[in-house]
């Protein structure tokens, strides 16, 4: 299962632009990061971010890939244009790669 | 092939010079883009001409079965051309095998569409699964198929013709940073397989990820592939059949000739010629020139099997 956040709640933009005007800035979407696979590479390699936000990655190859870091998190398959999404709640380096293009490797350091 | 050609190693000078003659014609590392032959190998073996007929097989691979990119909007379509071309051979070959990614993403439609093509070949097929046959959530659709009477993911090994045959299974619990991956338990496995076989007896590994290092930058490779190679070292006779790439790459080291199959779905790029291995779109024209299977042919007597590569079209 993809990880439900608010992310998936305020994709409507009527509903984003509601909830950014009822919600105090903190929980503003500004703070989600993105990652995008293109040519077999994340994008960015290397990420640092704090705690509570929201990564997503999008497949932007023609081949599924899938973002697995061992013990914390693992998409389904990605096909193309599909994304995953995971919210770090504590810190830590987080290594990730793509189980089935294992040279595929990632980083996402939460502070 | 005669007892006398064999010392305690199991490899005889003649052989050994042999290969030796064929390293210096500077065949090792051969790439062949558009042609339906691989090289002197054919020549060679189709020169010397033995009484016996001899036992021919087919591989075809990587049918991606589902994928509907620009690289080739209709794999199916493609596959079942491929078949109609192993179905036109003059000669009716023995079986086929198939070295994985048979489907594009495991879907149940995908492996009952590439089989309802493949079956129209009425030949018996051995399959090793490639990384896209084992993405359905609970990683049973490849197994329920074309796992029974397997060990482990799906590893197994069979004899016909004369030939001992190894399907080998280097697509699951890849690590990070790494290449294709046998396992332990699966090597264990293959060390026990070979024990007690004769050195004579002809060996064919088949599993999707090339079992030498081709191109580690993309993944072109098994990690513990070198293991697997060590236990059929005395061998006279070994052959190593592989998919994965996309194209048809050839290399011969002692008494082990390395080969990658075409697919049948779409081409990818020669290694480091592309930003990625990704499919490569190439002009309609030309892509069934890129696609295609291969014919295998063993004949008693003969230390290499022949090899003949032949795309759907040109």
């Amino acid at each position: 299962m993809k990880t439900l956040n608010r992310r998936d709640f305020g994709v409507d933009l009527g509903l984003a632009l509601a909830a950014a005007v009822l919600l105090p800035a903190t929980t503003a979407r500004a703070d989600d990061m993105e990652v995008h696979i293109d040519n077999f590479v994340f994008q960015p390699a290397e990420l640092t971010i704090k705690v509570g936000t929201t990564v997503s990655w999008t497949n932007r190859d023609d081949i599924p890939h899938t973002v697995v870091s061992a013990g914390k998190f693992r998409s389904k398959t990605l096909d193309t244009d599909d994304k995953f999404t995971f919210t770090f709640t504590n810190a830590g380096d987080y290594k990730y790669f793509c189980s089935l293009h294992p040279h595929m490797t990632g980083m996402i350091k939460v502070e | 092939m005669s007892g006398h050609d064999h010392g305690d190693d199991g490899v005889s000078r003649r052989k050994v010079l042999e290969c030796m003659t064929w390293a210096g014609t500077g065949v090792l590392w051969t790439i062949t883009g558009g042609v339906p032959r691989s090289l002197g190998i054919i020549d060679s073996a189709q020169a010397a001409t033995p009484a016996a007929p001899g036992m021919t097989f087919l591989q075809i691979s990587d049918s991606h079965v589902g994928f509907d990119k620009p690289a080739n909007p209709n794999a199916l379509g493609t596959l079942e051309e491929a078949v109609n071309k192993i179905n036109a051979m003059p000669a009716k070959p023995s079986f086929m095998i198939h070295t994985g990614d048979i489907t594009h993403l495991s879907k149940a439609a995908e492996f009952d569409n590439a089989d309802r093509i493949i079956s129209q070949s009425k030949l018996d097929v051995h399959y090793v699964p490639g990384e896209h046959d084992f993405l359905d959530e609970e990683v049973k659709f490849y197994r329920e198929r074309y796992g029974r009477g397997t060990k482990g993911a799906g590893w197994y090994s069979f004899d016909a013709g004369g030939v001992h045959f190894i399907g080998l299974v280097n697509v699951v619990d890849l690590k990070a940073g790494g290449l294709g991956n046998l396992g332990a338990e699966q090597l264990a496995w293959l060390e026990d397989d070979l024990r007690g076989k004769s050195k004579s007896t002809p060996v064919v590994l088949f599993a999707h990820i090339p079992l030498w290092t081709v191109y580690p930058e993309w993944g072109w490779g098994t990690e513990d592939g070198g293991r697997a190679l060590e236990y059929v070292k005395g061998f006279g006779s070994v052959t190593v059949l592989n998919g994965h790439i996309h194209q048809v790459m050839q290399k011969v080291e002692g008494n082990v000739t390395f080969h990658t199959a075409r697919s049948t779905a779409f081409p990818q790029p020669a290694p480091g010629a592309a930003l990625s291995p990704g499919p490569m779109k190439v002009e309609d024209a030309k892509l069934r020139s890129m696609l295609g299977v291969a014919s295998i042919n063993f004949k008693q007597n003969e230390q290499r099997l022949a090899i003949i590569d032949t795309p759907i079209q040109g």
